[in-house]
């Protein structure tokens, strides 16, 4: 039975994807042609990205706000890096990238492990600080298109089987994920210590390093992912992603991860996330204004809310006979 | 036959071989308190050791030590003879040390299986988890303790008895040589206390040494082979159990002899205050009728899980019945909220004392006065003269310890919450009073004081409802019992009809 | 100490002055003091009536919402959609403007949608149960989002001319009406929080939600309520802040959630609720607007001050912890 709620609600999700693309569809059929939901899904990766980051962090019962923040920083810190050595390779810009997000998410759960201050207060700090960093690194400018080397901007376009190395990217993040969340100790450490820290602690995991270690990987996707922004979109500065943290919880919401810990899949924040991609790319062919982009993603996270709330309820304990022999 | 405790445990080295697990002078100090004060304890293979103590004795500390999540100040952890130390609690399982605790500790969202490797689970290929064998292990496992539970279930589709089996395969799939039982027959049923006698059987014969603890004499007295008694944090006794009656570890226990004595109460019922017609719960009860008059203590008895509390906060409007009526003094009352239902002059002293009954981290007069804030307030302003009034009326009648009266709550024993719980109420001059487990896990002391001013208040004709799981404070303290099953009022009993074996029989439905 | 007494127990050990002295809100006074005295020395301009009263508004728009966050922290729930509130009513007020609607219809439209919004958010947190972290996050996007389908890239002027009195009027001689106004509200709260039976209530429930309603609090509708004080406190920052600038975007107020809560910790308020104080949010309050300003008299940009807000929100957390832990170490040893 249990299998079937935790199939229902990724089915759901799908379901609620395929009826969004068939409502497109039925005006703008361009819109669901192969080559189009390519774009749609590469567009999505830096959110895919972030939201597998984030779903970690909020199985452990904690949040992070600093993911766009972290973005910022790091793509601000391997831009200038690449105008100082633009001979760096690619891989080398991206091992750096990984690292130094680690460092930052690090920094947000040391704090969470060693000082046990709550993860919305650290993270709300650290954002600010990322971002302030960025302006004292950069001086308030940017570093625009022409300063980048052009290995550097060509990575994440770079095709391969028809997809760009960003949706690849993505793709593998995915795959990684899903086996390090279900085949690993650490994987089943971050349900653990979310679903129930009291037992977690008996079982022999230390709950506030499970916590540091779901803020490390937020850290370094968050890293990676600013990489892969700055190039695609070949510039960085101080607002760069402002505010994108909001759609990185959206997406974990609406992908069915519980807010209160111990409850969330990979498939599901992927999932969250094209939801979010999907909109936001029909927005501009349905005709809408991208200004109402901020509104229906912030009903979004209402919405889904409320309807995780609904499915795991609590019902009252099961007493009487007959209503045991009702479920 | 008491000893003195050194002497004792060389006699048993003598006649056994050496423990597999023993604390020796362990001391373990918190700000303020000494919770352990130079302990030994010693464990055999293929024996019971039952760790015998008041509440606060320190029983779960050294639960807590023995199990890596406490570090003793002072003295030693000894395996097979040699000194070792469990800075985390995968060090006391890797050293074979495993503990069934008194709530079945676990994860709602996890396979059964992997409940039970969490943190040990077998590896593969790559050092990822080896998932099929995990599931055959779990089944092996589940099948020697004779549980039918499907390894792949998740653990929030089972009942609590059924966690509390998982609890045990999560125990034994490390391959222990010690297994801790803490309490471990507080939430199961007759028939599953019998079959953990069975299991507790088998992991004699595998020479597995146990320590179990338990406040049930009968239970101590069933299983274990040694017994060690603690009182305020100190050893004060161990021994065989073969050499040791029920009165002398009470005394050992408590200090003194103590047999429970309950207040003389006269029965003198007044008139009809509380009719509860057809009360029903689409999955917590159905037809709950009865009738509580003025000075009469109603007990409620029946098996953990019952019932009784679900339906005692549905009185209080905690939770909402589907249908049925409820009558005071002969008016049709509704209760939508506990306010409405303290309004109409019904109060709920829950079992769960920490969460439900008292908040903690406030002073004592402020949660005396938190339901009676209307009274001693004017124009919703606070006056702390009146609080602090009305905190000491009360709390002094109940004779409650406590240095001043804005101590934090947090800051008492046991029993002075509850005390605390208790004023709360009164001080509301309610008509109704529900106690829920009124006395579990509070000293002997409080125990008593608590059973002296129940029958005070009932003398003076408040209507009492007593939850209770104790036979003998059942039948020391009600008028009339009702015992419920299943959701289910199975019996009413009065007078000579209550016997601990009426009482069994159909708490049991046998 | 040594014997309790038996039928007697004293009500209180340590009188109320001892308690005050040794609390967070009189070493947050010193530091207050401290800053104050640094900023005279190293700023010839900083002690000039006229700029310490515009130092003012560096806080108290946000110390008005603060006021309100401060019961809703200690009652363990937390709003971060009170910016976007602002946005929203900001907005609701530039567009009755646009048909003419006069001064004392915009302050009711401005407090209406604060109201609104507060109970939207009450609504969804107290009825539904959802966590009013995740609520808000929502609605902060909603609201704001409102702002942006309304306005895009535009902005709303043209505020009637006695309009501007809530945001650049002043009542006497230096002191603004917007401070006026700060004051009365510190002491409405002071008194609501700390003397009457709400905010005991508030209290109870931060400490216990359980327990409280256990006791015959409702706890449901004092959370409620605070979730309409918090949006009613965002419909009069609103109002004071739209006047103030004589105009809105949707971006107005940005960012404000943080440092509204930044001050509610600062002064003392227990993130995970159930302790804290308006006297502590009020000198909290005077800490912030000190350093923005004083770091301002120094030319250091905005953004460098945001550094030092969110560097303060984690130090004032992180310092204390810090200084137990070494201190029960150096006990160890």
């Amino acid at each position: 039975m249990s299998k079937h709620v935790l199939m229902s609600r990724e089915m759901l999700l799908t379901g609620a994807i395929i009826l969004l693309l068939g409502i497109i569809a039925s005006r703008f059929p361009a819109f669901i042609a192969p080559s189009n939901l390519a774009n749609v899904f590469n567009d999505t990766a830096p959110l895919i990205l972030l939201a597998i980051g984030q779903m970690i962090v909020i199985l452990t019962r904690c949040i992070d706000l600093s993911v766009a923040a972290n973005l910022a920083l790091t793509g601000m810190v391997v831009a200038m890096i690449n105008v100082a050595m633009p001979e760096l390779p690619v891989p080398v810009i991206i091992v750096i990238s990984i690292g130094f997000g680690a460092l930052l998410g690090m920094i947000n759960g040391v704090l969470v492990w060693k000082l046990a201050i709550p993860p919305i207060v650290v993270t709300l700090g650290t954002m600010t600080i990322f971002r302030g960093t960025i302006f004292l690194l950069s001086d308030g400018k940017w570093v625009n298109s022409h300063e980048f080397s052009d290995t550097f901007k060509a990575f994440p376009r770079t095709e391969l089987l028809g997809l760009p190395l960003m949706s690849w990217i993505a793709i593998a993040a995915v795959i990684f994920f899903t086996l390090v969340m279900s085949r690993t100790t650490l994987g089943r450490a971050f349900y653990a210590a979310g679903g129930n820290p009291h037992a977690a602690t008996y079982a022999g995991i230390d709950v506030g390093k499970t916590q540091f270690w779901a803020f490390t990987i937020s850290g370094a996707l968050a890293g990676l992912t600013g990489y892969l922004w700055v190039s695609r979109f070949a510039v960085a500065f101080v607002d760069l992603a402002g505010g994108f943290e909001l759609n990185v919880v959206a997406a974990c919401v609406i992908g069915g991860v519980a807010i209160m810990g111990g409850i969330g899949t990979v498939v599901g924040a992927m999932l969250g996330s094209l939801f979010l991609g999907i909109i936001s790319n029909a927005l501009p062919v349905v005709n809408i204004s991208p200004f109402w982009q901020l509104a229906i993603s912030g009903s979004a996270i209402i919405i889904a809310v409320a309807l995780n709330a609904q499915a795991n309820r609590d019902k009252g304990r099961i007493i009487l006979k007959r209503a045991e022999n009702a479920t | 036959m008491l000893m003195h405790p050194d002497q004792k445990s060389d006699l048993l080295g003598a006649e056994t071989e050496t423990p597999i697990l023993a604390l020796n002078r362990v001391t373990k100090t918190f700000p303020g308190v000494t919770a352990l004060s130079e302990v030994s304890l010693e464990l055999f293979p293929g024996k019971v050791t039952a760790l015998v103590g008041e509440n606060g004795a320190g029983k779960s500390t050294v639960v807590k030590i023995l199990t890596g999540i406490y570090q003793p100040d002072g003295g030693e952890i000894e395996i097979d003879g040699a000194p070792c130390r469990f800075p985390n609690s995968q060090a006391a399982g890797d050293a074979g040390v495993t503990a069934i605790h008194q709530e079945t500790v676990l994860f709602d969202e996890l396979s059964v299986a992997e409940n039970i490797f969490l943190g040990h689970a077998p590896r593969g290929r790559f050092g990822l988890i080896d998932t099929a064998e995990m599931i055959e292990k779990a089944r092996a496992i589940l099948v020697s303790i004779g549980a039918q539970i499907d390894p792949h279930t998740r653990l929030k589709d089972l009942g609590i008895a059924n966690k509390h089996l998982v609890a045990i395969a999560r125990a034994l799939s490390i391959d222990a040589r010690v297994v801790i039982m803490d309490e471990p027959t507080a939430a199961l049923s007759q028939k599953e206390i019998e079959e953990l006698y069975v299991l507790v059987e088998e992991l004699k014969d595998q020479g597995k040494a146990i320590l179990f603890i338990s406040h049930k004499f009968d239970e101590i007295f069933r299983i274990a082979d040694h017994y060690t008694v603690f009182r305020d944090g100190a050893l004060v006794g161990t021994g065989s159990i073969a050499d040791v009656s029920e009165g002398e570890l009470v005394k050992m226990m408590v200090g003194r002899d103590v047999s429970q004595i309950f207040p003389e109460r006269d029965h003198n019922v007044g008139d009809e205050i509380l009719v509860v017609e057809g009360y029903e719960h689409p999955t917590e009860f159905a037809d709950i009728d009865f009738t509580l008059h003025r000075g009469e203590i109603l007990g409620f008895y029946g098996l953990v899980g019952a019932g009784r509390s679900e339906f005692m906060q549905s009185l209080f409007g905690i939770t909402r019945p589907a249908s049925g009526t409820l009558r005071i003094d002969g008016e049709k009352v509704v209760i939508r909220s506990p306010a409405d239902a303290v309004a109409n002059g019904i109060v709920y002293v829950p079992e769960d004392r920490g969460k439900q009954g008292a908040i903690t981290a406030l002073p004592i007069f402020q949660n005396v006065t938190l339901p009676s804030l209307g009274r001693t307030s004017r124009n919703g302003f606070l006056r702390l003269a009146e609080e602090f009034k009305l905190a000491r009326e009360y709390t002094e009648r109940l004779d409650l310890r406590a240095a001043s009266l804005d101590t934090d709550v947090g800051n008492l024993s046991g029993g002075n919450q509850q005390k605390v719980v208790i004023a709360k109420w009164l001080a509301t001059q309610p008509k109704v009073i529900i106690l829920d487990e009124p006395t579990k896990g509070i000293d002997i002391g409080s125990k008593a004081a608590v059973h002296e001013f129940m029958a005070e208040l009932a003398a003076q004709g408040l209507a009492v409802i007593m939850v209770s799981s104790e036979i003998p404070e059942i039948m020391g303290m009600s008028d009339r019992v009702i015992v419920m099953r299943e959701g289910r009022i199975a019996a009413e009993l009065s007078g000579d009809q209550i016997t601990p074996e009426s009482l069994v029989r159909h708490a049991a439905g046998i | 100490m040594t014997e309790t007494p038996r039928s007697s127990i004293p009500d209180r050990l340590r009188s109320p002055l001892d308690r005050r002295l040794k609390s967070w809100e009189t070493l947050l006074l010193a530091v207050a003091i401290a800053i104050f005295v640094v900023n005279s020395f190293t700023s010839p301009y900083f002690l000039n009536a006229w700029n310490l009263s515009d130092m003012t508004f560096n806080f108290t728009e946000k110390a008005m919402i603060a006021f309100a966050m401060a019961l809703l922290i200690i009652a363990g729930e937390i709003d971060l959609s009170v910016a976007s509130i602002i946005a929203l009513a900001s907005t609701a007020m530039g567009a009755a403007v646009q048909v003419g609607v006069g001064t004392p219809g915009l302050v009711l439209i401005g407090l209406g949608v604060g109201l609104l919004c507060g109970a939207f958010n009450g609504v969804l947190v107290t009825r539904m149960g959802l966590p009013s972290i995740v609520v808000t996050i929502g609605t902060m996007s909603l609201f704001r989002g409102i702002s942006y389908i309304v306005l895009g890239d535009q902005a709303y002027r043209g505020y009637p001319s006695d309009f501007a009195f809530f945001g650049q009027g002043y009542v006497f001689w230096v002191i603004s009406f917007e401070f006026v106004l700060f004051a009365c509200l510190a002491l409405i709260y002071y008194v609501l929080l700390h003397k009457t039976n709400f905010g005991r209530a508030v209290y109870a429930i931060g400490n216990n939600p359980v327990g409280a309603e256990f006791s015959g609090i409702r706890v449901a509708r004092v959370k409620f309520i605070l979730f309409l004080l918090t949006g009613l406190m965002s419909g009069v920052a609103a109002i004071c802040l739209t006047s103030r600038l004589a105009s809105t975007r949707p971006s107005i107020a940005v960012g404000w959630e943080l440092e509204i809560v930044t001050m509610v910790v600062l002064g003392g308020v227990n993130i995970l609720g159930g302790s804290g104080s308006i006297p502590g949010v009020v000198i909290a309050a005077f800490v912030m607007g000190l350093v923005t300003f004083g770091l301002g008299l120094l030319n250091v940009p905005g953004i460098v001050m945001s550094i030092v807000i969110g560097a303060l929100l984690i130090g004032v957390i992180a310092l204390p912890r810090l200084w137990q832990t070494w201190r029960l170490q150096a006990a160890k040893r």
